[in-house]
């Protein structure tokens, strides 16, 4: 693992831990100090290359440095001390696996004499992370630290990404040893595969040029590959005049002004994407992995389709979902390889796909996003249309919690740019928003970033408000506030004969003064009139505000496809009476989550 | 070996019962010999509910640092499938290679699986004589002995295993210590 006597320099673990933050481009680490890092604390004190920003929880500094991840690229990275400050990262370790963001956790642990003896703050941080990190590693000889966290952010960031742990004992922090350079010497073990086999990709061709009812379904993959790929899945689009949809991770990939954009997929997405996933004949899956929101019941999962899969995880192939052509490898690359194949031996016959768009426009024409408008109250999806209507034209971000707020947001918010769309998908991490926008506003710091937040989602990691105004990082928290855990309300009225057990929030904080009381700037707004000036006003306010934007109690988020239904066995908005919803679910698919 | 019998499922979703039938696969996995590479072995299997039968584990080239694990697992093909990617996707894991699979490409029914048991028998008498006397036709080696007992090393097939100590039971069977399966494919070719 050396690299000539020249560049080995004698520094300690603590030294070296930044030295190789530097090394591997790092700008910001996000983390929380404690005992057993005291010594990192120590180095990164003493300069200026990296900055620290200092979060109120772990578990925030994990969102922030995914929100971080997420909008920029890059890996983002986390630093926290052992035992409680490793627990706590774990959350964000394992929404960072299930999303597929490139995390890089840096913990402190007791010294190497300590371990494996209860001590102050100890705990099997290498043993709690190793179902939800990608790798991690307990590194006990200072000579190996420097070579270990290079690997740690190609791990990281490199195949399908994903979340890292290196645990650093106390007494490595302070040893002296040998620092070694970042080089690409991966380990023979660790060898993605990023080409796609031409053979395969040229049989997708080849089935994509005679179908008839072709639907393109692309994911967070596509988002993880780089703005390249992206480029690649419009340009392949263009040239087939095949309709798309995307998953929630996807969403920004392909503009939602697009012309062939049918809107998101799923249990919460539009008619006429699951009716088009249900009935195409060829489907064409990029970078996303047939998870259970998105396929419903699976043995009526789009009967009649041969169905080609683009992934770079071998593992996410024939998982839930049988696939004709799987191709393995960068989205990117086999997207290059395949718009190319395409121009030179497909013959675009676009005519024969108007029976098609037709069909696909008769779906629309149900038009199932719609709800029925109230000048009373707040309708929440109206908050969320007037939202976008007024940050489209700026350099906006959005980010959001977990709940009804965040369907309502991928529906009615409309996503032009990949990168630009922060959530928690995989795990449905409640809290997430929050802190995930402060690591967005650090990387992005002029732009307009936004946490479109439900009002218990939001209580959950509220703390890094405090973060916020530190830095003054002016992040805007949008919360749709209807009193109760709406997802878990909506569910409870669809399975439990409307027993709404303990879904009401008695109890609620008056977000308008705790912003104050965090030095930050409180809205309320309720009623529809008054929304538009007030989203201007917290657009114009150079402060983090607390939007607390007060909506109709008891909205339900549809349309939806219930639990163990299919692609066409859709609830939409219009047929959703009382009776309807509570008869839903029959009784084997109350056992699904 | 720590076997669960849950449904060989993956996603609640599955609600159409598996069709195919599940089946015994020997697989051979060769990992960088690093703290906690069996950790994670087994606890892909615990975490996403797939079946040990036997597990082996050690170092088998110590220049490279390379321990061969191999690991008897039974599954519906797509979900045995689904483990040789699983395992795969783990940082220190080299090759996976499913020794059942291969044998069959060879035409053969299986690979080759050896075992080792050690077996002590307590006996005086009557009971004694037969258990030696069974030890030789099984090709089993007394390996210690007093006038009061045996232990025998028996190699072979799972099965052969099976039976000595069903045989052994009522002459006095003690204790038993099983090696689990180590397991190769016929053939010149390595794995």
């Amino acid at each position: 693992m050396s690299n000539g006597q020249s560049e080995r320099r004698e520094m300690t673990g603590a030294e070296m831990v930044v030295q190789a933050l530097k090394d591997n481009g790092v700008k910001h680490v996000f983390g929380y100090p404690g005992g057993a890092v005291l010594p990192i604390y120590d180095e990164i004190f003493q300069q200026d290359d990296v900055e620290h920003i200092l979060v109120r929880h772990e578990q925030g500094a994990g969102h922030a440095a995914e929100g971080y991840a997420r909008s920029t690229g890059k890996a983002g990275v986390m630093l926290v001390t052992s035992g409680p400050g490793a627990t706590n990262a774990v959350t964000p370790l394992q929404d960072a696996l299930m999303d597929s963001i490139p995390l890089v956790c840096l913990t402190g642990q007791v010294p190497t004499s300590l371990i494996g003896s209860d001590a102050f703050q100890e705990c099997d941080t290498v043993g709690i992370t190793r179902p939800c990190t990608k790798h991690n590693w307990l590194v006990k000889d200072v000579n190996e630290l420097a070579a270990t966290i290079h690997e740690a952010f190609h791990v990281a960031t490199t195949g399908r990404p994903g979340p890292v742990v290196v645990d650093i004992p106390k007494d490595v922090q302070f040893a002296k040893g040998f620092y070694v350079p970042p080089q690409i010497a991966p380990r023979t073990s660790y060898q993605p595969k990023v080409q796609g086999d031409l053979e395969k990709i040229k049989a997708a061709v080849d089935l994509m040029a005679t179908a008839k009812k072709p639907i393109i379904y692309s994911g967070g993959g596509v988002i993880n590959s780089g703005p390249e790929a992206s480029h690649l899945l419009r340009e392949l689009v263009d040239l087939t005049g095949f309709p798309i949809t995307s998953t929630l991770m996807g969403l920004g990939a392909y503009p939602a002004s697009g012309k062939n954009w049918v809107g998101m997929l799923g249990m919460h997405g539009t008619y006429e994407a699951n009716m088009a996933m249900h009935d195409c004949d060829v489907m064409i899956c990029i970078g996303a992995r047939f998870d259970d929101r998105i396929t419903g019941r699976l043995n009526a999962f789009s009967p009649n389709s041969k169905k080609i899969h683009i992934d770079i995880d071998p593992s996410s192939i024939n998982k839930n979902v049988h696939t004709e052509v799987p191709i393995i490898g960068d989205v990117g690359r086999v997207l290059e390889d395949m718009v190319r194949l395409w121009r030179a031996t497909a013959k675009a016959d676009k005519k024969a796909l108007y029976p098609w768009w037709e069909q696909i426009a008769k779906w629309r024409g149900r038009d199932s996003l719609a709800y029925k408008m109230n000048h009373e109250v707040i309708m929440p999806q109206y908050a969320i249309q007037r939202l976008y209507e007024l940050t489209k034209d700026k350099d906006t971000y959005i980010t959001t919690e977990v709940g009804q707020h965040q369907m309502w947001a991928a529906q009615h918010y409309h996503f032009e740019k990949p990168n630009r769309w922060m959530t928690s998908g995989g795990l449905g991490t409640m809290g997430y928003g929050l802190p995930a926008a402060l690591g967005v506003q650090i990387a992005h710091p002029d732009a307009l970033v936004i946490d479109i937040a439900g009002d218990a989602s939001v209580q959950m990691t509220m703390q890094e408000m405090s973060a916020a105004v530190q830095y003054k990082a002016p992040i805007k928290i949008f919360i749709l506030n209807n009193q109760y855990m709406g997802m878990v309300r909506q569910w409870q009225q669809l399975l439990h004969g409307n027993r709404l057990s303990h879904s009401y929030t008695e109890a609620m904080p008056d977000f308008v003064k705790l912003a104050e009381a965090y030095g930050g700037h409180g809205i309320r707004c309720e009623k529809p009139d008054e929304l538009d000036d007030a989203i201007k006003e917290m657009i114009s306010v150079r402060k983090p505000v607390l939007f607390d934007c007060r909506v109709a109690n008891l909205a339900n988020c549809f349309p939806m496809i219930p639990s163990g239904k299919a692609h066409n066995e859709m609830l939409l908005p219009d047929e959703a009476t009382d009776e309807a919803v509570a008869n839903a679910i029959d009784a084997k698919g109350r056992e699904l989550v | 070996m720590n076997a669960q019998h849950l449904q060989p499922t993956g996603s609640a979703y599955f609600i159409a019962k598996e069709t195919e039938r599940p089946e015994n696969h020997t697989l051979s996995v060769l990992v960088d010999n690093e703290p906690g590479v069996l950790a994670r072995v087994i606890g892909l299997f615990s975490g996403r509910g797939y079946n040990i039968e036997s597990l082996t584990v050690s170092e088998t080239e110590h220049e490279k640092h390379l321990s061969r694990i191999t690991i008897v697992t039974r599954g519906t093909p797509h979900v045995l499938e689904q483990i040789k990617h699983q395992l795969e996707r783990i940082v220190p894991v080299h090759r996976v290679v499913d020794l059942t699979v291969r044998s069959h490409e060879f035409g053969q029914e299986r690979p080759l699986e050896r075992e080792l048991a050690l077996v002590k028998v307590a006996g005086t008498g009557e009971a004694r004589v037969e258990a030696l006397r069974l030890a030789d036709a099984f090709r089993a080696s007394v390996i210690d002995a007093n006038t009061e007992h045996f232990i025998f090393e028996i190699t072979g097939k799972g099965s052969k295993l099976d039976q000595f100590i069903a045989i052994m039971k009522p002459l006095g069977l003690v204790e038993i210590c099983r090696t689990g399966v180590a397991a190769m494919n016929r053939g010149p070719q390595g794995m």
